[in-house]
């Protein structure tokens, strides 16, 4: 589905539903790589300074449709992948992507979009090295989530699906899809299973092992090895 | 690629829009296409009152006018860090919009839509920058199957000679500057537009094109588009018909065209089957 990533660079992607514990294990395992010699950059879902002002001015006025909502994200994502995951990962450096192309799948889906048209959607996207995928029931993230912040969003709850009136009701029933899309797609996308209602250390070192598995216990050359692929470049 | 010729009107390329009701969809879906500084724009000025004329509501639109992300591409271009991926879903994104928001309201309410530029050229400009074709094309199949996709086609020289006494300038994008196809402006305006015509020509038998040369002078190209469009779209109205005659018969001392009340009987007759033609008669 994906083009295989043959950059020296490594993708590190963590998906699940909000308030499944991602974030911050990404934060965690960012800084055990640090130490370990490797460059750590991060890219967050949603966050193309290009695109920017489009989505705010679409998501104030509630302008989406299914379709508009689907693909401003993913000119959101081309963008931060052609001007920066590239070419950090050209670089050498790791590359850790809070949510991917995992999540338009699951929520564009719920919104409507037709399944098989939004996975062609994203075919330009990198293969991740890794893809951790925070498993949690739905009433356990709930429960972070809506006690700790602020005013849900309109899209973030879902709201433009009509689901209910209720806002905290209609994020329940969001959230609810959304995740029978996650599991749903475990075993076609390949991803690493975190159980996210076992302890933050225990959730930790099992990524740190899984991590070792994949890229091996060698540290990296240097801080990216980069002085050869520069002589390369120049030839 | 799949041909696209035996499609019913107004229904989809590959995938449906959700929440369309596309038997709803009544009015007339008119595509202008072709390469940068072809003449589209101002075909399309004239054509608008034409067909206003004949009483059709008119909606024109065209690329980047769409209020969700027509100001933020206009920003995105005047930037420098605007990549091929992100320009096309860019442009993807504005044209949902106009599709969702605009063409298809208006044709729901029976409108004749002339869209300057259309899926084609989002799709042109990314195959001419060496994007994968089956990506884009599944990903514009969301696009309504126009009535009618009038490409109007010119050499490369045509269009050089229109930019540089029209414009004065060669423009960094439709010189597809931002990949550098040649050493200044120029060469690089030549190697890109030869290539996006290239494209062009590639899709006109799959999409079903009506290729108007226009190469030729700006009223000779309006005629030819007139003609095209009168295939499609109704353009007289029966009032229209009537006094149109009655012009005829008041000029005419040989009094060809039959009287005004024959006229009036005969032409909602014409329009129905020979079977139902003969129940009629029959009672």
């Amino acid at each position: 589905m994906f083009l295989q990533n043959r950059l020296p660079g490594r993708l590190i992607v963590v998906e699940g539903i909000d308030g499944s514990g991602k974030s911050t294990q990404m934060s965690l395992l960012s800084q055990w790589l640090r130490r370990r010699g490797y460059a750590v950059t991060f890219s967050e879902w949603n966050s193309s300074p290009l695109v920017h002002e489009t989505t705010r001015r679409g998501k104030k006025k509630e302008m989406f449709t299914p379709t508009s909502f689907s693909l401003i994200h993913a000119t959101d994502f081309a963008d931060r992948l052609e001007q920066y995951i590239i070419p950090l990962l050209k670089a050498g450096a790791v590359v850790c992507a809070d949510r991917y192309a995992y999540t338009a799948f699951a929520r564009d889906v719920v919104r409507g979009v037709d399944r098989a048209w939004v996975r062609n959607l994203y075919r330009f996207a990198l293969k991740p090295s890794l893809a951790f995928y925070f498993k949690v029931p739905l009433d356990v993230a709930l429960g972070r989530i809506l006690g700790g912040r602020d005013a849900l969003k309109y899209y973030e709850a879902g709201m433009d699906l009509g689901l209910s009136r209720n806002m905290e009701e209609s994020f329940r029933l969001f959230q609810g899809r959304i995740l029978e899309e996650y599991e749903a797609m475990i075993d076609e996308m390949g991803f690493h299973v975190i159980d996210a209602t076992k302890s933050i250390e225990t959730q930790q070192k099992e990524m740190r092992r899984i991590v070792l598995q994949e890229f091996g216990r060698v540290r990296p050359p240097g801080v990216l090895g980069t002085e050869v692929r520069v002589a390369e470049l120049s030839q | 690629m799949p041909s696209y010729r035996n499609k019913p009107p107004l229904s989809y390329y590959r995938t449906a829009l959700p929440g369309v009701d596309y038997s709803e969809l009544q009015g007339k879906l008119i595509v202008i296409e072709g390469p940068d500084a072809v003449g589209r724009s101002t075909q399309v000025r004239r054509l608008k009152p034409w067909l206003e004329e004949y009483g059709h509501a008119v909606l024109d639109t065209g690329m980047a006018r769409s209020a969700l992300a027509g100001k933020g591409i206009k920003e995105a271009k005047e930037g420098n860090t605007l990549g091929p991926i992100t320009m096309t879903l860019y442009y993807a994104t504005d044209f949902a919009d106009r599709l969702e928001n605009e063409i298809i309201p208006a044709l729901r309410a029976g409108f004749v839509v002339l869209t300057d530029r259309y899926i084609f050229s989002i799709m042109a400009r990314a195959i001419a920058r060496g994007e994968n074709r089956t990506w884009i094309e599944r990903t514009a199949g969301f696009a309504l199957v126009p009535h009618a996709v009038l490409y109007m086609r010119a050499e490369v020289k045509d269009l050089i000679s229109r930019v540089v006494v029209g414009r004065g300038a060669f423009d960094y994008w439709e010189s597809g500057l931002d990949l550098h196809f040649g050493k200044d402006m120029y060469e690089s305006f030549v190697r890109y537009q030869s290539r996006l015509i290239q494209v062009f020509d590639n899709m006109a038998e799959p999409y079903a094109f009506e290729t108007i040369d226009a190469s030729q002078s700006p009223d000779r190209v309006f005629a030819s588009l007139q003609r095209a469009i009168s295939k499609v779209v109704e353009m007289e109205s029966p009032a229209q018909r009537a006094a149109r005659l009655k012009a005829a018969r008041a000029k005419s001392p040989l009094r060809l065209v039959p009287a005004a009340k024959t006229v009036h009987k005969a032409a909602p007759a014409a329009k129905t089957a020979p079977k139902a033609r003969r129940a009629l008669s029959a009672e």
